[in-house]
């Protein structure tokens, strides 16, 4: 895939400067998304211009409705914008087919669900394999070593064989950051992490979450409803309306 | 990546009970009739004792005549004279052999009246069939050509005759006509209809053996190609021979067709064959009808299980959209959703397996058929499998593509809606 990304037209035509020295590794130009149904069309983003540097934690705030959900999932790239440019590492990803959308998600991108979306069928260390399986050429064994060393980073460890309905709320979260961390991904994308857990459980979750930015130097972007936890991060990023307010 | 789909399609099945209990009775039940079916063919024309070297035997069931002035046509077994100054002449056969279809024979013990089969058979018969012998042999070529008043006997008759079946040497009186046994044969199945019979007596003892010029007479004849490679060339040999046959009665008779064949196109251009000639064995025809039956047969189970799994992918919309956002691509989640289907097909074909062995075990019980014991031989076995798989194929296919199909937006806010 890198080599995919290293050859592709736009990789050569689209040389994208670093912002303020650090290397962008997202970056959304004029995105619009509007969604439509035979009788009403709802803006859910608005003119969105926006940049993720490489090791940033950002965060991104507003009031229900306004579109940061859909902002995620774009930068996820689930979604499709209606128009604007999506690049990652500098490159426009509307050039590639679903399958190389699927393997740039498998690569890049780890996702943190608020209502931790594991899979109830499979124990913790399955759920945290889940990424892995996707990932060419990667033996079971490997597999196995990379979940286990993911779920030792969340403090798991003793909890590998349990299955999520066996786990508090706060203790599938941190199955839930595992599985985004075990594919070694640049940028993790958290939907309000914390809003099912208690203050107490969203505290560990975020510091957690801060834990990995700073230590290991993983991207974060993180949609909160909660100020107190945005103020600790870098940038606070605030919508309206589908519209960036600051 | 497999053990995985494994582990989650076992978890899948065990989830939602009820659902699994119908989806399995659907395709066991289903594929229990199909193997019952398939069981009850394989006994008729595969390859059995006495039918062992099936694939090296082709049968000549009738001659056919086509008559002048639209008045149809006459089929008829064959006659003395055509075997003896035809079939017998030909060269690549490595043997020809006579038998009848077996006829009513009254035979009386000491208190009740014994109804038998009879079938009448030259030396050769018993040389291309394998028939196990309890006792004795089989009459030979020297004793048919004296018309000896010799016979061999099935283990029924002998039993019910003489209470035993050491008897070789003793006599048995069929028809108010004395015999003297041969050989003791086990028990054949009156679905082998080439094999069956409870007594068989040299042909030269048969009313019908009667030497004139007619074709038609009371005999099949089975050839013994030297291998099963060189069943085609018999064939052709054959209709060779045919061409060269003259018209018997020209002002009557416009034309005469036979035909050697194998066991089951034997039947089909029998029974599927429509033109005067029937040149067409009408194999391809037979095989495409019997597929499309067991097919249409399938539909239904089939149908049901897409429409069950379709409904149940909404229920899984959340692990699609997680398995979406962290890489899966579509042909990823058709796989898995094929693995999981395979796995429920599989348990059904298994399960479908033991409930035909059930069935037969009462058909069996019921003895519907003379002798016939149906059991499932590896072949049946094999093609359950394929049928499975098949099962599993059709009705994850589309569930699957749909699937996969999944926005997976939706899918992670639980809509199931497509993309």
């Amino acid at each position: 895939m890198e080599n995919l990304l290293a050859n592709s037209p736009e990789a050569r035509t689209s040389p994208v400067a670093p912002l303020n020295g650090a290397a962008p590794v997202l970056r959304l130009t004029n995105i619009e998304k509007v969604y439509q149904t035979k009788t009403i069309e709802t803006v859910a983003l608005n003119q969105v211009t926006l940049t993720i540097n490489r090791g940033e934690f950002v965060s991104i705030m507003g009031p229900s409705g306004c579109g940061k959900s859909t902002l995620l999932s774009l930068m996820g790239l689930l979604d499709e914008p209606t128009s604007g440019t999506i690049e990652v590492d500098g490159r426009p990803v509307t050039a590639y087919t679903d399958k190389e959308l699927a393997n740039l998600r498998n690569l890049k991108i780890g996702f943190v669900f608020q209502s931790y979306h594991l899979i109830n069928d499979l124990s913790v260390v399955d759920n945290v394999e889940v990424p892995l399986l996707y990932r060419k050429g990667m033996s079971g064994k490997e597999r196995r070593q990379r979940a286990l060393q993911a779920l030792d980073k969340v403090g798991l460890s003793a909890r590998t064989a349990h299955f999520p309905g066996q786990l508090s709320g706060g203790q599938r979260q941190r199955v839930a950051i595992a599985r985004a961390l075990a594919g070694g991904p640049e940028i993790i994308l958290a939907d309000e992490p914390t809003g099912n857990l208690d203050s107490v459980m969203g505290e560990e979750i975020m510091d957690l979450l801060l834990d990995l930015n700073r230590r290991d130097g993983v991207t974060v972007v993180m949609v909160t409803h909660d100020e107190q936890q945005a103020l600790k991060t870098e940038r606070v990023i605030r919508f309206f309306d589908g519209s960036q307010v600051s | 990546m497999l053990r995985s789909y494994l582990k989650i399609a076992w978890k899948v099945l065990m989830r939602r009970k009820f659902f699994t209990f119908i989806s399995l009775f659907g395709v066991s039940f289903t594929l229990m009739i199909l193997l019952v079916v398939m069981a009850i063919f394989d006994h008729a024309v595969g390859a059995a004792a006495p039918l062992k070297r099936i694939d090296r035997m082709l049968f000549v069931n009738t001659i056919r005549h086509q008559m002048t002035d639209g008045h149809g046509w006459m089929s008829q077994p064959a006659s003395v004279h055509f075997v003896d100054d035809y079939v017998r002449k030909l060269k690549t056969p490595e043997k020809v052999g006579v038998t009848t279809v077996s006829a009513n024979a009254t035979a009386f013990t000491k208190s009740k009246l014994l109804p038998l089969d009879m079938a009448y058979t030259d030396g050769n018969f018993w040389q291309i069939m394998d028939y196990d012998f309890l006792g004795g042999r089989a009459f030979t070529g020297a004793e048919v050509a004296q018309a000896q008043h010799v016979c061999v006997i099935n283990e029924a008759t002998a039993r019910a005759y003489f209470g035993t079946t050491d008897v070789v040497g003793r006599t048995i009186e069929i028809d108010l006509k004395r015999y003297r046994v041969a050989g003791v044969v086990r028990n054949v199945s009156a679905a082998q209809i080439y094999a069956y019979a409870d007594v068989w007596v040299p042909y030269t003892l048969s009313p019908q053996y009667i030497k004139d010029t007619r074709l038609s007479g009371e005999f099949l004849v089975v050839l013994l190609a030297p291998s099963a490679a060189d069943v085609p060339a018999v064939s052709a040999e054959y209709q060779q021979m045919m061409r060269q046959i003259p018209i018997p009665q020209p002002k009557e008779v416009k034309a005469i067709y036979s035909y050697a064949d194998p066991i089951v196109p034997g039947f089909t251009r029998a029974f599927l064959g429509n033109e005067p000639s029937l040149q067409n064995d009408q194999l391809t025809k037979f095989y495409a009808l019997v597929g499309g039956l067991a097919l249409l047969f399938m539909l239904l189970p089939v149908l049901n299980l897409v429409n069950l799994n379709v409904t149940r992918i909404l229920e899984r919309s959340g692990e699609i959209g997680v398995r979406k956002a962290f890489g899966a691509a579509g042909a990823d989640l058709v796989g898995q959703f094929l693995v999981e289907n395979l796995v429920l097909a599989l348990v059904g074909g298994l399960l479908g397996l033991g409930l035909a062995a059930g069935a037969l075990a009462i058909v069996n019980e019921a003895h519907p058929i003379a002798y016939a014991h149906f059991a499932l031989s590896w072949s049946v076995f094999g093609w359950g499998m394929v049928l499975t798989l098949v099962f599993g194929l059709m009705s994850g296919v589309y569930p699957a593509w749909k699937m996969s199909r999944l926005n997976p937006v939706a899918a992670l806010r639980g809509a199931g809606e497509q993309k």
